[in-house]
């Protein structure tokens, strides 16, 4: 990527921007355009600003596809800042990867805004809904296309903010307002770690040798680093620099994984990702679904040039991630509420992508990202028209029997299962199949043969995550309708239903862009990206697979994802088995205590209560009570001195000053009042008095000058 | 005998004592005009005199000057003089008399 050639274009900058002025349009004057014109003029500005910019990455992604000699579209604005050695520039990148992902965020993105026309119709915040949602636009573009660290960590603070914005939209609930500020702070931490991880990046390079260039390596562009990192003796001054007597890279890269944790909702901070269902639907889908939330396995993959250095690193991404997949699958499987169910399925899949480009698997990991975000976003949509069908209830076993009621909801929810289940040639099951695969033969853990128990562990998530996916379908959409019998439910609006049945269609197909070779045909997703992640493969490690291999791994999570959807229907399909509600009532403790520590979620948002929260309240006390009694005296007391000062100040003033100025007032007045009898007004005695004085001075100047 | 410069000082002093005294003793405006008016020219005719009698050949003429200038002055005065009285008339309910106006006093 470093070699090839660039080509401005600063129609690049368009993509971002043309959302970010659908927010300021919709945000500085939407509740006039609500109040004095129509509804239709804040959507048709929200919808068209990111369609354009739809068409606009369509346009890039065919230049990158169709000229082999273009590796990226460059568009640098302006120089944001040059402090020292570092110059940051507010420059936009548009390579294979980020083609990739701008392309998703707003194909997704367009239709997502689509679905809000109607799924918002009725609420007095439209306006603010789109504003939002058009900011959101603008920030995700920001991450995705920033050509440096700076760029993508405004991109990235900036969706943070969106989310917070959305999660607490209807923020007179204050459980709403909560997960708002739970979210936020969760994600503090975790961009605590990107900040550490950019200075640590930032230290490291300016330290290395300078060479020939005179402003060394001090730089935070990604395609200068990876440049710099092609040279081999720079490199190995890189890798053995050492912080606390670890490899200093290996610190860096783990740092900025913590901020792809908390963006990305990892163990162990997760915990905002299930709350943030407080939000509307439609955010649910594109925020904390099918864009935002993937923005760690994104900047894991930018920096693959460095992920790619250091496999204790790698490890540590490839165990969260599976750790995390089979641990939220856990989770699923009691869950009620159907979009909760939704977000630990999304968590847990945010486990495989991570698992993904953990072992070096790059391709493959934005392979899985964007099949999910195509079937996971249908699966949020599906739930949002169904909530909406049985009149805003989101229990699942208050559902049931949909199937009749809503058709097409019907249908699409059931094509996003079958993708995200693995069942054979939907999307997910290519992305996914590709991931474990690549898991198993890997070389580039710290132990060999450590893959092989990643795989293991994800092949037990892919087998829970098809369990508590036909779970939730058999429990909305078989049965008797168990909901208020007083209404049916119905089918949505049309802007509703196309939205769905177009995302279900690509979770169906759009696996078969990245078809394993064992199928006889080129994988062409896989070769579209390789030219990007080009670089750092020297540096990775596959063991040789072998054919029957393959087939056979394929084989077994086909056979699980079948297995699991088949005791799911067993147990869930039309109500009838009384397994799951006996379940509920089992006297024997073993059963009882696991149950319920699952239906808790292991207890780790209490856990966090009792640590991390109490802890911090605690300090908040503590420095309440130093506020109220310790500063609050000392300034007390200070005032005090000056209010005495001020009582002294103001008696010298009022006896002491104001007595002279009163005295010389009086002097005057009295003065005055024995002067004004002179003035008769009379005009002889005035001539009297004149023509005395000039006697006087005549006859004075005869007796004292003569 | 001829007259010398004593004698029109003199006059001038009789002139000058007579106007004063005009314009002390009169109550009526119209007439304490007129002590003003000999007052004035008790003065030229101080001016003509030393003109006359011990100006140089450059000089003599300045007195004659300033005696107009003073005839010019006197008619002027007694223009805004009259005008002021003929407003007291109209609003001192038609009396003009000097004791009565004292308001500028207060």
């Amino acid at each position: 990527m470093a070699h090839g050639m660039y080509y401005n274009s600063l129609y690049l900058a368009l993509i971002p921007l043309l959302p970010l002025l659908g927010a300021i349009i919709n945000g500085l004057s939407g509740a006039a355009i609500q109040a004095r014109l129509d509804k239709s003029v804040i959507h048709v500005t929200a919808v068209a600003t990111v369609v354009l910019s739809f068409v606009l990455s369509s346009i890039g992604f065919a230049k990158l596809a169709l000229d082999p000699s273009v590796t990226a579209i460059h568009a640098h604005a302006w120089t944001f800042l040059a402090i020292g050695r570092l110059t940051v520039d507010a420059a936009f990148i548009m390579d294979r990867l980020s083609a990739v992902m701008c392309l998703v965020v707003t194909f997704v993105g367009s239709l997502i805004h689509i679905y809000s026309i109607g799924y918002m119709k009725n609420d007095p915040g439209y306006w603010r809904f789109f504003a939002y949602l058009n900011l959101f636009m603008f920030s995700m573009l920001v991450l995705v296309l920033g050509d440096n660290f700076l760029i993508m960590f405004m991109g990235w603070e900036g969706v943070g903010l969106c989310s917070y914005l959305l999660i607490g939209f209807w923020y007179k609930d204050i459980n709403n307002a909560r997960a708002g500020m739970k979210a936020f702070i969760v994600n503090r931490v975790g961009d605590f770690g990107f900040v550490i991880g950019i200075f640590l990046l930032f230290w490291t390079l300016a330290s290395l040798p300078s060479g020939s260039s005179p402003v060394g390596h001090a730089s935070l562009v990604f395609h200068e680093i990876e440049a710099t990192l092609m040279n081999p003796a720079i490199r190995q001054a890189f890798t053995g620099n050492t912080l606390f007597h670890i490899p200093a890279i290996t610190l860096i890269c783990i740092a900025l994984f913590v901020g792809a944790m908390g963006k990305s909702a990892q163990i162990p901070l997760y915990v905002w990702l299930p709350d943030a269902m407080a939000g509307p639907t439609p955010v649910s889908a594109l925020i904390h679904a099918a864009t935002m939330v993937t923005a760690g396995v994104y900047m894991v993959a930018r920096l693959h040039f460095l992920f790619s250095l250091s496999s204790a690193a790698m490890t540590w991404v490839a165990i969260f991630g599976a750790v995390t997949a089979i641990f939220a699958a856990v989770i699923g499987f009691f869950q009620h509420d159907i979009k909760k169910v939704l977000a630990y399925s999304t968590i847990s899949q945010l486990g495989f992508m991570f698992i993904g480009v953990g072992v070096g698997a790059y391709s493959a990991g934005i392979f899985h990202l964007v099949t999910h975000a195509f079937f996971k976003s249908c699966l949020f949509l599906c739930a949002g028209s169904v909530i909406m069908g049985c009149r805003h209830e989101q229990d699942m076993r208050k559902m049931g029997g949909l199937s009749i009621f809503m058709p097409r909801t019907n249908l699409a929810y059931l094509m996003a299962c079958f993708a995200v289940s693995g069942f054979p040639f939907f999307s997910g099951f290519f992305s996914k199949d590709e991931i474990l695969y690549q898991a198993f033969i890997t070389r580039n853990m710290l132990y060999p043969r450590l893959g092989i128990f990643i795989w293991g562990i994800a092949v037990l998530a892919a087998f829970g995550t098809a369990y508590y996916m036909f779970r939730s379908y058999f429990m909305i959409f078989t049965g008797p309708y168990q909901g208020d019998q007083s209404h049916i439910p119905e089918e949505q609006s049309q802007t509703i239903t196309f939205v769905i049945l177009l995302l279900a269609f690509f979770s169906a197909v759009a696996g078969f862009l990245g078809m394993p070779e064992i199928f006889g045909v080129p994988n062409l997703f896989q070769d579209f990206l390789n030219p990007v992640f080009e670089s750092s493969k020297p540096y990775l490690h596959f063991a040789h697979g072998s054919l029957s291999l393959e087939w056979l791994l394929m084989g077994m999570s086909v056979i699980l994802a079948l297995a699991g959807a088949f005791i799911a229907s067993r147990l869930y399909k039309d109500a009838v088995h009384p397994l799951p509600e006996k379940l509920l009532f089992l006297e024997n403790k073993i059963i009882r205590l696991a149950y319920d520590l699952i239906y808790h979620k292991f207890y780790i948002d209490e856990l966090y209560q009792r640590t991390a929260v109490r802890l911090v309240m605690t300090l908040k006390n503590i420095s309440n009570w130093t506020d109220q009694h310790i500063i609050d005296a000392l300034v007390n007391f200070a005032a005090l001195i000056g209010k005495l000062m001020g009582n002294a100040a103001g008696t010298a003033d009022a006896k002491g000053v104001d007595g002279i100025v009163n005295a010389a007032a009086d002097m005057v007045f009295t003065a005055g009042s024995g002067l004004v009898k002179i003035q008769t007004g009379r005009l002889r005695h005035y001539l009297g008095v004149a023509l005395a004085g000039g006697g006087i001075l005549v006859i004075g100047n005869y007796i004292f000058f003569t | 005998m001829t007259p010398g410069l004593p004698h029109f000082l003199i006059v001038g002093a009789f002139l000058f004592a007579f106007g004063i005294l005009c314009v002390m003793t009169r109550r009526n405006a119209v007439g304490v005009l007129m002590g003003v008016e000999l007052i004035l020219n008790s003065a030229n005719i101080n001016f003509i005199a030393f003109a006359h009698f011990s100006g140089t050949a450059q000089t003599r003429i300045d007195g004659h000057v300033f005696a107009l200038f003073c005839i010019v002055l006197a008619a002027l005065e007694c223009a805004v003089a009259l005008a002021i009285v003929m407003a007291i008339y109209r609003n001192f309910n038609k009396l003009i008399d000097m004791e009565e106006l004292t308001t500028l006093r207060e």
